[in-house]
């Protein structure tokens, strides 16, 4: 069992994430969007969106800290375990309900705005539960590691040396196995996040246009490279009988 | 010098007579979809007005365009790259629906099917956003002839500027006197703000014709450029999620159609054709100190195509001799660089727009007419001119940055050409006199009256084709093996694969070709003009037509309709 949860899903996870974003980037460019509601609603979502995509990306570099950067290298800098801890927790629980109360205000949002969860696609509320969740337990270990001794602070011996041995494909499944069980829910639902990652609007997230700063400001093309295809989901008619058939 | 070709547009805003016929066609042809139900590609607007959506041009709100920094170059209003970058996931000024329109229905379903009762059934309005019922506040043309002007006339935001800078009170006394309509669609701009704020670089100017497209695949729906453009016309699909944008038609302009708008424009306002500009000179022209010298800097970018250096300099980039030949020819090249009667819409804004405009004299002479007075007279018109200072002032914001002295030159030159007109059409000898008051000599003054008022269709439409060596990547287009028993065999119709296969005549060839036909002939539109088929869209109600019904006898086909080819209708 641990073999398959710890050895074999994340590679699973690796084939699935990079041949899915391949799969969607050579078939689905038109699809590839933030599919952005501000159109209906821009009140609520100017607060919990930068608040929730800021928090992320701090969670994001958090997560980089604790699972790529061994033990010994901070202790060779001469930052103290507790030191290392206190800051991981402080800023990681900052970033973190950051990002939850972000995600909580945007979802109030689509909820309780009548055209944003008009829509809103199947697709969107799995994903929700999916990103909520992963979020959502996130959180707890981050937690419990403080209230709870059992937990520990034990992740940096036991997840972050699994998390790079795959790396080298020699995946340490028994230090992951010996991590709390809390670790090991996060890191599933994690993997399933980034499972679906390529089959839902999260996609844009791999197109952040960080070339924005280096490209001219004015952008000549071609006629012959703007040839594109005819009758795409974009041509639909108007009406509200739409509503029923939208979902692609 | 890197010369490179624009398409362009003029319009002549004292034809328009607000009809709105431009919209709908452009509607049909473009936004009638799912998602754009509340976007007019081309709208028009009566000024004064709030225009669509509303109160676009107070760019201190909507941050649109360009600014000079302090160093003196050109910058986003909306802020630098990074900036942009860190309000990606909120758009700090974007417009929401409410500031164009929530799109409606209405439910005549009902009007059938309600059941019998004491009332009648009426057709409730329902929303194009939520489908439930909503309550109609406000369109895209809402304050059309001045609707509700006295209690919104205020909010026009050069009505706001104007009045603040006369500092009196001046009341809505000029609504009377002084209405014009603006129609507006993209002004595939030479320095476009809206490309420079897409994150994605989605948006980009075609090398062959300056005509600014949205790349749909590339457009990850950031929606930066509903932002950084300052006339409001990108606008956002909130069902796939990405940007569009007037095309200006440009499958049709490659096969040598002018666009919907122009085609279907009843006024026949609308004048098409090629500029040659200096790409390496616009970035200078629009950083230029004074907002008022931009119409000059502008002006100066375009080039002159009879001009020995120009066409060498433009053959060297590679534009064929029958482009360099239009662009000669072209009638927006002679409004704006030669009888300089068109303004550009709003030059303040840097982007250096290619929709001209001709600002409307009918309200003037509409003015004198009601007072009594000699209206085709042109020194009572200089006179009306010189002493009707609101209306001059506000079209001055509009498309000279505020600069007076350039509409008024632009309407003197109308006036005069009225009053030497009327002379002439009165069989009196021409009167020399009127047209050197405006520095111009009397043949002059006669092109530019051929051309404002005869312009017949090839003058006013002077639209190169793509090329054919090009033409194998355009979108619509006829197969290349479509030729007389070679592989294509008729692409549609007697085709192996069954009738939907093989690619369709292009469809604004074939319903263009029908039209004329049916124009100029006096017989009913037959299996000649529709290759066999009927397109119900031009038949004219006389007879039937071959092909209106099926075949009695599918095997034996009767001889006069020739073998099947060529598309369906729309």
């Amino acid at each position: 069992m641990d073999i398959i949860l710890w050895g074999v899903l994340p590679y699973v996870m690796i084939v699935v994430l990079v041949g899915g974003l391949i799969w969607r980037y050579r078939y689905d460019q038109f699809g590839w969007t933030t599919r952005s509601s501000q159109l209906y609603e821009s009140r609520l979502l100017r607060i919990g969106s930068p608040v929730f995509h800021f928090g992320l990306l701090a969670v994001i570099a958090g997560h980089f800290f604790g699972l790529v950067i061994p033990k010994s290298w901070t202790e060779a800098l001469g930052m103290s375990e507790s030191l290392y801890h206190f800051n991981a927790l402080f800023v990681g629980s900052v970033a973190g309900l950051g990002t939850l109360s972000g995600i909580i205000i945007l979802i109030y949002r689509r909820r309780k705005t009548g055209p944003v969860f008009m829509a809103t696609t199947n697709n969107d509320k799995l994903m929700y539960v999916v990103l909520l969740a992963a979020i959502l337990f996130g959180l707890w270990t981050t937690l419990a590691s403080v209230f709870f001794d059992e937990h520990g602070l034990t992740y940096r011996d036991t997840v972050s040396p699994w998390f790079r041995s795959l790396f080298i494909f020699q995946p340490d499944v028994a230090s992951m196995a010996a991590a709390p069980t809390s670790f090991h829910i996060h890191t599933l639902v994690g993997m399933l996040l980034f499972i679906v990652w390529p089959f839902t609007r999260l996609v844009h997230a791999f197109t952040a246009p960080l070339h924005y700063l280096f490209r001219p400001y004015i952008v000549y093309r071609s006629r012959d490279k703007g040839a594109s295809v005819p009758n795409r989901s974009g041509w639909s008619d108007v009406g509200t009988r739409d509503r029923d058939t939208r979902q692609r | 010098m890197r010369v490179m070709a624009q398409m362009g547009m003029v319009m002549n805003l004292d034809k328009c007579i607000g009809c709105h016929t431009c919209s709908v066609t452009c509607k049909q042809a473009w936004t009638n979809r799912a998602g754009v139900e509340y976007v007019w590609f081309n709208n028009v607007e009566t000024r004064p007005g709030q225009g669509y959506p509303r109160r676009y041009e107070d760019q201190e709100k909507w941050k649109g365009g360009w600014e000079l920094n302090k160093r003196g170059r050109l910058k986003l209003k909306a802020g630098g790259r990074v900036k942009k970058l860190f309000g990606l996931f909120a758009s700090p000024v974007q417009p929401e629906l409410k500031d164009y329109y929530e799109p409606w229905t209405y439910d005549y379903k009902t009007l059938v099917d309600a059941p019998l009762g004491d009332d009648f059934p009426v057709a409730r309005p329902k929303s194009l956003i939520t489908g439930k019922d909503t309550k109609i506040t406000w369109s895209a043309n809402w304050d059309d002839d001045l609707g509700g002007t006295e209690q919104l006339g205020h909010l026009d935001p050069i009505v706001e500027k104007v009045r603040r800078e006369s500092e009196d009170k001046i009341k809505f006394e000029f609504e009377q006197t002084f209405m014009f309509y603006l129609p507006r669609i993209c002004e595939h701009c030479l320095n476009p703000s809206c490309m420079a704020s897409c994150p994605s670089g989605a948006i980009y100017k075609r090398v062959e014709d300056g005509i600014v497209l949205v790349d749909q695949d590339q457009c990850r729906g950031w929606r930066q450029c509903m932002t950084g453009c300052p006339y409001k016309k990108i606008y956002f699909n909130h069902k796939t999620g990405k940007a569009e944008k007037c095309t200006f038609c440009y499958p049709r302009i490659e096969v040598g159609l002018p666009t919907v708008c122009s085609e279907t424009c009843v006024g026949r306002l609308r004048y098409l054709g090629l500029f040659l500009y200096d790409a390496d000179a616009v970035t200078a022209a629009a950083s230029v100190t004074d907002p008022k010298d931009l119409y000059q800097s502008q002006m100066d970018v375009l080039l002159d195509p009879n001009d020995p250096a120009v066409m060498a300099a433009a053959r060297e980039q590679g534009i064929a001799e029958d482009w360099i030949e239009a662009a000669q020819k072209s009638p927006v090249y002679a409004l704006t660089k030669v009888y300089k009667l068109a303004l550009p819409l709003h030059p303040e804004y840097r982007t250096m727009p290619m929709v001209w405009y001709i600002p409307p004299l009918s309200p003037v002479v509409d003015l004198l007419r009601d007072q009594g007075h000699d209206a085709e007279n042109q020194d009572v018109l200089f006179g009306a001119i010189d002493a009707l200072r609101i209306p001059v002032e506000y079209l001055a914001e509009l498309f000279t940055a505020g600069d007076t002295e350039l509409v008024t030159e632009v309407l003197r030159k109308l006036a005069a050409m009225r009053a030497y007109m009327r002379g002439i059409s009165l069989g009196n000898d021409p009167d020399d006199s009127i047209p050197a008051s405006v520095g111009m000599d009397g043949a002059t003054m006669y092109e530019m009256y051929r051309l404002m008022a005869i312009a017949k269709y090839d003058e006013r439409y002077v639209i190169p084709k793509a090329h054919a060596e090009q033409a194998h990547d355009l979108e619509e287009m006829g197969c290349s093996l479509d030729f007389d028993g070679g592989p294509g065999m008729g692409a549609m119709g007697n085709s192996p694969f069954g009738e939907a296969s093989g690619r369709p005549t292009p469809v604004a060839v074939e319903t263009f070709n029908a039209l004329k036909d049916r124009q100029t002939s006096d017989s009913v539109a037959g299996a000649d003009t529709l290759s066999g088929r009927v397109n119900l869209l031009n038949w004219d109600g006389n007879g039937a037509p071959p092909g209106l019904f099926p075949q009695h006898h599918p095997t034996e086909p009767p001889a006069d309709v020739p073998a099947l080819e060529g598309g369906g209708g729309a």
